[in-house]
């Protein structure tokens, strides 16, 4: 145990540490540190201008979201409610793109949306449109390629806690009488929260840190967090403000896996009455 | 853009092979990964062990944990700052110790999935029989969760390869130290060539064959 310790300690801690330190520290002239005590830099985080970009990662953090659990539940039911010797094949196929390189799966899409990509010679092909959609370098874009990343974790949650669920329930709703509807919002969607809630923190935490998507696929016109804590770090040589944003973003995150531990404490503690 | 499309060729595949900064860097992105993946294996097993044979601690498990979860982007300007802060020149060197942070931790979280189902009786029964602690390691316990440790280690390697953020801040300047996915990302950004969608084709297609010899090896493994 001790050597695994002590190399998370040394590389983990000691840098997480000195970077939360460096937050509370001026800006030297030159790029560096000058080694004065401010908060400066988290007053500076709510500036409007940096306030916008927040809210607009949020946004688009939000909306991944939305969707990942709007496609990813009717998938996670369908996957879970096959034949078992299919839900293997079929898990397999969800996580496949996993397998190869994040950038690689992400130009693919800018070789899809743009102006001569395959969608819009398709759609003009099939004389659908005259000119050209502007599918690239725009929010639609960014989703687009988030939620294509992050949708396999949505479902995997998803089908944990449906799985586990059984068809019993269900069919003793309706036995009961309850039609597909209501056992759905009655005892399927409440049993299946801390699944939900699993899911959608994954998929909020991954879009909210990302900086290569919308990067990429923003065409560099609409940055997140994650673009503004590298251009402070790699481009304007402001560590101090650079780490006061990483820890707001971790304080994001933190107060996100708290809500979503209670979700889970909730329903641990009432499935039992269920 | 090479979308506009004119035409078959395999051009651009010869001019990969022929490629010297390509080739440096594929040979860089293995040599982190091969290092780093046996650094984290080791360490990272040694964790699982004694997480799972010592008292139940949850901060522990918990703090194990925190790489997988952290975003990349705050690890890797956190290496970044410490490495520059002591100095550090950075290169392959600083690559491979922040990549074995967080490959610990998902070797970590593998092993211990197989040690849940360890029977500890098997431990004591070899101490009884009067074998040495070391003697019991090496030919009881590593062998029982070998296949644990395995798999830790397959998934480690493949994390190692497509890293790109961490990577891309702990490698400092310079070309030397370029890993694969550092390269694609500069050639998808700047200068877009067709060689990216050689390199995306050749690149799609060893994954799968990868994944589709794993399922193969499962198979056989676990019936």
């Amino acid at each position: 145990m001790g050597p695994g310790l002590t190399w998370l300690a040394v590389f983990l801690v000691v840098p997480c540490g000195l970077v939360f330190t460096y937050s509370f520290f001026e800006r030297g002239l030159y790029g560096g540190i000058d080694y004065l005590f401010t908060f400066e830099n988290y007053t500076r985080a709510i500036d409007p201008l940096y306030l916008k970009i927040f809210l607009q990662s949020l946004k688009i953090a939000t909306m991944t979201t939305v969707l990942a659990l709007l496609l990813g539940y009717p998938a996670a039911y369908f996957i879970a409610r096959a034949p078992r010797s299919r839900q293997n094949i079929y898990l397999i196929l969800a996580i496949l793109p996993f397998w190869s390189n994040y950038l690689i799966r992400t130009y693919a899409w800018i070789v899809m949306l743009n102006r001569e990509g395959l969608i819009n010679r398709v759609l003009e092909g099939a004389g659908m449109i005259d000119e050209p959609l502007p599918l690239l370098y725009n929010e639609f874009s960014i989703i687009v390629g988030l939620l294509y990343a992050y949708l396999p974790f949505m479902i995997l949650s998803l089908y944990a806690s449906i799985a586990r669920l059984g068809s019993e329930l269900g069919e003793a709703s309706t036995d009961l009488g309850g039609n597909a509807l209501k056992t759905f919002l009655g005892v399927t969607l409440p049993l299946t929260l801390p699944g939900i809630g699993a899911g959608c923190v994954f998929v909020f935490v991954l879009s909210i840190g990302n900086f290569i998507t919308p990067e990429l696929l923003g065409g560099g016109k609409y940055i997140m967090i994650g673009n503004l804590i590298y251009d402070q770090f790699l481009s304007a040589r402001d560590w101090p403000f650079g780490a006061s944003l990483a820890f707001i973003l971790i304080g994001i995150m933190m107060a996100l896996l708290f809500m979503q531990a209670m979700l889970v404490n909730r329903y641990s503690g009432g499935s039992n009455r269920a | 853009m090479p979308t506009a499309w004119g035409g078959f060729t395999l051009h651009w595949y010869a001019a990969l092979v022929d490629n010297e900064v390509i080739l440096n860097s594929v040979r860089n992105t293995l040599i982190v990964a091969v290092v780093s993946t046996a650094l984290a294996t080791v360490i990272g097993t040694l964790l699982a062990l004694g997480i799972e044979q010592g008292r139940r601690n949850g901060f522990l498990e918990a703090f194990v944990f925190t790489p997988m979860i952290i975003p990349d982007i705050v690890l890797a300007i956190a290496l970044l700052s410490f490495f520059t802060t002591l100095k550090v020149t950075l290169g392959l060197h600083s690559i491979i110790l922040a990549h074995v942070v967080f490959n610990i931790a998902f070797v970590c979280a593998v092993v211990r999935t197989r040690l849940k189902h360890f029977d500890y009786s098997v431990i004591e029964a070899s101490i009884d029989l009067g074998a040495s602690q070391m003697g019991t390691f090496w030919r009881i316990t590593l062998p029982m969760i070998f296949p644990g440790v395995l798999a830790g280690a397959l998934l480690a390697f493949t994390l190692s390869v497509d890293e790109f953020i961490i990577a891309f801040f702990t490698a400092g300047a310079g070309p030397s130290s370029t890993t694969f996915p550092m390269q694609v990302y500069s050639m998808i950004r700047f200068g877009v060539s067709p060689e990216v969608n050689a390199i995306a084709t050749i690149v799609l297609g060893v994954s799968f064959t990868l994944i589709l010899i794993s399922q193969r090896l499962g198979k056989g493994v676990t019936p």
